[in-house]
């Protein structure tokens, strides 16, 4: 299909959402991401059988910790589709880039360079 | 095992908020297991303050050390060529961990980082129950090998009192009533003749009665 998304987004490939723990998303924004979204396979579907629910809690787990130290839980977010919905994974990628957009810079990062 | 829990990050924030280097200490054993204060709940842990400091445009450095355990002298040891580093230190061991990191190195605060919550096991993931009251004088022999001790909310050593109903305890419908899994162990032990025995007073000077308690075992001692 040769779908267009935004191109600000990094991919990061893991075996199986499953695998993503809490310290993955919280040490991207340390290192400066502006948002983390974990795609994972549809409920129900996961090949491990509850790999993507695991996420699911990690992502919670993460956002409540991001909203405890004022970088804003709502950075963090969890999705599910499957492998042959391209159309969707497109408009995850937008949906992700406006939301993030909408709430700005990650604050650490800005922090990070001023400390600098 | 010592099963802890973790304690709210804006608890932690609150402790160590004035510091400027900061250890955060986990234990590899018991906290571990109970997801609570391992090398993993570590690095959670220090990469939050981390943020959270450099959010409030603080500069704070957060270092980040396991031990094997934090009990015993030899493992407190293994930090003290970097102890001079840290204005404080975060111990997110069990209660008898921060104690004992504060006995050894007396002119650092200790702060907890967990909450310190019982002795028991792990039912599940995610699931751990008490089991043990360490009361010093274990009658386990008597009872089909469950603790009315830990069990019970009265600590009835001849039960069940009025409040068991459908086996399970008036203060709250999900837990078991000690003495119905008393008496269906005895009973699948084929031994509930025991159960007609009365339990004599247990001498309650090996609990907390006494005091702070110690073991002291010269044969093993150097």
């Amino acid at each position: 299909m040769r779908l267009q998304y935004p191109s600000n987004i990094k991919i990061i490939l893991i075996p199986c959402t499953g695998k993503v723990d809490v310290l993955y998303i919280l040490r991207a924004f340390e290192k400066g991401a502006d948002g983390v979204y974990v795609v994972g396979c549809l409920e129900g579907d996961c090949f491990f059988n509850n790999g993507n629910f695991r996420a699911r809690k990690r992502v919670e787990q993460a956002q409540k910790i991001l909203d405890a130290i004022g970088v804003g839980g709502e950075r963090a977010q969890m999705y599910n589709l499957s492998s042959s919905e391209a159309p969707r994974f497109v408009q995850i990628a937008i949906e992700m880039d406006e939301k993030i957009r909408a709430l700005g810079p990650n604050p650490i990062k800005a922090a990070k360079q001023k400390a600098a | 095992m010592i099963v802890a829990d973790k304690k709210p990050i804006e608890e932690i924030i609150e402790e160590v908020k004035n510091n400027e280097k900061i250890l955060i200490l986990g234990c590899n054993e018991c906290v571990t297991v109970c997801e609570a204060g391992g090398k993993k709940e570590v690095g959670v842990l220090a990469s939050a303050l981390r943020m959270y400091f450099l959010n409030q445009s603080k500069e704070v450095k957060i270092d980040e050390i396991t031990l094997e355990r934090q009990c015993d002298h030899e493992y407190l040891e293994e930090i003290r060529d970097v102890m001079d580093q840290y204005d404080a230190v975060v111990s997110i061991a069990c209660g008898v961990g921060v104690q004992f990191m504060a006995e050894k190195y007396h002119s650092t605060p200790i702060y907890p980082g967990v909450d310190t919550c019982f002795l028991g096991v792990t039912e599940e993931r995610g699931l751990w129950t008490e089991r043990c009251q360490a009361c010093g004088h274990c009658i386990l022999a008597s009872t089909g090998g469950i603790c009315p001790i830990a069990r019970c909310a009265k600590r009835v050593l001849n039960g069940p009192c009025g409040g068991s109903a459908k086996g399970k305890c008036e203060i709250d419908k999900e837990i078991d009533c000690a003495w119905q899994l008393i008496i269906d162990r005895l009973e699948a032990l084929d031994r509930l003749d025991e159960y007609e025995a009365l339990c004599p007073l247990k001498d309650w000077s090996t609990d907390r009665a006494g005091g702070p308690r110690k073991v002291v075992r010269e044969d093993v001692q150097q």
